[in-house]
């Protein structure tokens, strides 16, 4: 599917205090924001821009379990049908000796399966190139994005107002594909 | 609107920072041209390196003979080297994953380096298991794979093959969690940088943008593997404790041996996380971002390790006597006045005695000493694994075979080529990616800055004054009354420099034009707090401050400053805006 290219109207803030106070007006007058980009993790805003908790750590469990019966199981399997072996006068089934591999396949399928989630919700990968509305938004700039694609001229005049009224130090438009 | 945080808790970030500065102070040494030192220390680091692996084709070439390994001593400096390493590599992932648990700050002037520090050392020392089997090029049967004799499994009840899983597992997901921190840093580069670096960066920082989404995952996703972490690094060291425990060896059959490895690898770990970070801040100069909080902190982590480490010695001594067991006893007896009482003594100066030292604070703040104190207890523990392993196997049950080991030039290379490699990767670490991590130093900024708290925090009102736009000029006019007047008042006494009794809020004074933040700072300083004071402050006396401050600034015209403070401190932002496009840089 050939996306189609977005027009985002964007206003960049200095401090994530002014940010959230704008996110908070935006909320407030029902503007819809396309996106929300800061330099780093800004605590509370996820609540003020509504976006529901990750379940990230739900896949993480999941993920964890799968290792632990992989490990359990697998050992299981080997020592008592595949090729049971007697070491040091132990049961072939001797399950306190599974304990350590267990619990590190248990770690390395959470992080590993977590790990690759991230990164294929957030469409984020090797070789993935994602254009940037403004290169100091990494830096030190906290941007919101409106989208505008067949938005009248009221609209735009709106969110321009809507950016000066809270404070953006800049106001500008791009085309991103 | 910024966190609480005491205010006797000192700021992590010195030099009244900005979200830039760091920007700018982090990303710059991956930016500039390396310097002499950098590619003298690189020379050194690819020498050893090469040294090491010329040692290691030597071993393979003509056998595990070429090393002094005997019938009675099989694990000597390959062995002693691999823990060595490993709990070097411990400190990373307690950092960057126990500290986060417990929410101490501090870490994040440190946690990338350290993690980088993990997987380096964790490579090293994963280098040992995979040449002291002597047939390096059949290591692949470690693993569990169907093979077609059977298949035939490897051995599920082996400490050795947990410690396989442990490192394997330990390794991967630090680098998991290492890269993951890294990304939005790359981002930062990338959107710096031009040309080839910018395509590189562009494919390291996955295509991050810093949509508020990604945070929250990414943040999610940082606290889940630090909370898989925590129990994985204390796992990893108890199962290489296990190699020596489920042992029937006296000296190693002991059940302190789990909290005691895992203690003596935190230990071992900052002090080479010290060792490395003292050097690369006085380097890169790093001094606002690494502090003397950081060090100390790390010093008082040291100590507690380090006196959990001495009282296990000591356990173990009374734990010999007490068991009334000869063998054990001897073992012990052995360890401390045998042939190795030289490494049992080293083991001790330098574990025991020497890092209670940091009981006192000047020492803990002291840069020479804690650097020295970090070598030295890298040593100590380095004797540790050797007493532990060569003298403990030296003299066994059977005195007919007892034996003396001393490594070969080619053990000594094997072990010189591993720092060359650690301290390689470490270099070129420092060249690539911002040794400290600038996501998480800003999103501590305003917890930590000391422009936020410590001795040196102002007043702080945050952001009504920061931009001059209509809704916060506003505010800014409804909450000046008091000020006015207070205003007024200094002005009246001259340049107050006392005002710590005056409650003022600080107007940002940068927003006129002319002055930065070393001469808002400078004008703090005489008492010059708001507009209004600005505006009542003539420019002879303005000068005055700026002709002491030192050359930089004697040369600064600031005649129309107290005219467009006066502008400000009315709320005629519109008319200053105009007047500051006419403006040239604050002249007329």
């Amino acid at each position: 599917m050939a996306t189609e290219s977005k027009e985002v109207l964007y206003g960049l803030y200095d401090d994530e205090e002014i940010l959230m106070d704008a996110v908070r007006k935006a909320k407030a007058d029902h503007l819809e924001i396309m996106d929300v980009f800061t330099p780093f993790p800004v605590h509370g805003l996820d609540p003020i821009l509504g976006l529901q908790e990750s379940r990230l750590h739900i896949a993480g469990f999941v993920y964890g379990m799968i290792g632990t019966l992989t490990a359990f199981l697998f050992m299981t399997w080997v020592f008592t049908r595949d090729w049971p072996i007697i070491f040091g006068g132990k049961p072939y089934w001797s399950v306190p000796s599974f304990i350590p591999i267990t619990f590190e396949l248990t770690v390395l399928f959470s992080a590993i399966g977590m790990v690759v989630s991230f990164y294929t919700v957030c469409g984020l990968g090797p070789g993935v190139t994602n254009e940037v509305l403004d290169d100091r938004i990494t830096d030190d700039k906290f941007c919101i994005a409106f989208q505008t694609n067949g938005s009248s001229s009221e609209d735009i005049n709106g969110l321009r107002s809507f950016f000066s009224a809270t404070g953006a130090s800049e106001v500008n438009t791009k085309v991103i594909s | 609107m910024s966190a609480i945080v005491s205010p006797i808790r000192n700021p992590l970030v010195t030099g009244n920072k900005s979200y830039h500065d760091i920007t700018e102070d982090l990303v710059s040494p991956t930016e500039k041209t390396p310097s002499g030192l950098w590619v003298f220390g690189l020379m050194i680091s690819l020498g050893l390196l090469t040294f090491g692996v010329f040692c290691i084709a030597w071993t393979i070439w003509f056998g595990i003979g070429s090393w002094n390994l005997n019938r009675t001593v099989g694990w000597g400096w390959d062995i002693t080297n691999f823990v060595w390493w490993i709990g070097i590599g411990h400190a990373g992932t307690l950092i960057s994953a126990i500290l986060l648990l417990f929410r101490q700050k501090w870490r994040t002037g440190v946690n990338r380096a350290a993690e980088a520090m993990t997987i380096f050392a964790v490579l090293c020392a994963a280098l040992f298991p995979g040449i002291h089997v002597g047939r390096a090029w059949v290591v692949f049967y470690f693993f569990p794979y169907p093979n077609t004799r059977g298949p035939l499994w490897v051995n599920f009840n082996s400490p050795l093959l947990w410690d396989l899983f442990a490192i394997s597992t330990y390794f991967t997901v630090s680098l998991l969690f290492w890269y993951t921190g890294l990304v939005p840093d790359f981002a930062t580069v990338r959107d710096r940088a031009k040309g080839i670096r910018k395509r590189i960066y562009n494919f390291l920082s996955f295509g991050w943008t810093g949509s508020a989404k990604h945070w929250q995952r990414w943040e999610s996703l940082s606290l889940v593997l630090a909370g898989l972490a925590t129990p994985l690094v204390l796992s990893v060291h108890t199962i290489v404790s296990f190699d020596f425990a489920t042992s029937v060896i006296p000296g190693w059959h002991t059940t302190i041996f789990p909290p005691y490895f895992v203690a003596g690898a935190i230990f071992s770990g900052f002090a080479m996380v010290l060792t490395l970070m003292l050097i690369t801040r006085k380097v890169l100069h790093l001094q606002d971002y690494i502090t003397m909080e950081h060090i100390e902190s790390m010093n008082k982590v040291i100590l507690l390790t380090g006196s959990i480490v001495g009282v296990a010695y000591l356990t173990e001594l009374f734990v010999a006597w007490y068991s009334v067991y000869p063998y054990e006893q001897f073992a012990f007896f052995n360890r401390a006045l045998g042939p190795y009482w030289w490494s049992y003594w080293g083991m001790m100066i330098c574990n025991v005695i020497t890092p209670q030292l940091f009981w006192f604070r000047s020492i803990r703040r002291s840069i020479f000493w804690t650097f020295f104190l970090s070598i030295i207890i890298n040593i100590g523990m380095w004797f540790e694994r050797f007493v532990i392993i060569a003298t403990t196997l030296a003299r066994d049950y059977l005195p007919s075979s007892w034996s003396y080991y001393s490594p070969t030039w080619v053990e000594i290379g094997i072990f010189l080529g591993t720092l060359g490699i650690f301290f390689t990767l470490f270099l070129i670490f420092t060249r690539v990616a911002p040794v400290v991590a600038v996501a998480e130093i800003k999103s501590i900024l305003k917890t930590g800055g000391d422009q936020y708290i410590g001795p040196n925090a102002k007043p702080h009102h945050h952001h009504s004054h920061s931009h001059g736009h209509t809704t916060h000029a506003h505010s800014h006019d409804d909450g000046h009354g008091h000020d006015d007047h207070k205003g007024g008042n200094d002005a009246a006494h001259g340049i107050v420099g006392d005002v710590a009794d005056v409650v003022v809020e600080n107007d940002d004074l940068k927003k006129v034009e002319g002055i930065g933040p070393k001469i808002e700072g400078l004008l703090n300083d005489a008492g010059i707090r708001t507009f209004r004071q600005l505006a009542n402050t003539d420019v002879e006396t303005i000068k005055e401050i700026l002709v002491a401050a030192g050359n930089r600034f004697a040369n600064k015209v600031p005649d129309t400053w107290p005219r467009q403070a006066e502008m400000a401190a009315d709320g005629k932002w519109d008319e200053l805006q105009a007047w500051q496009d006419i403006l040239d840089g604050g002249k007329e």
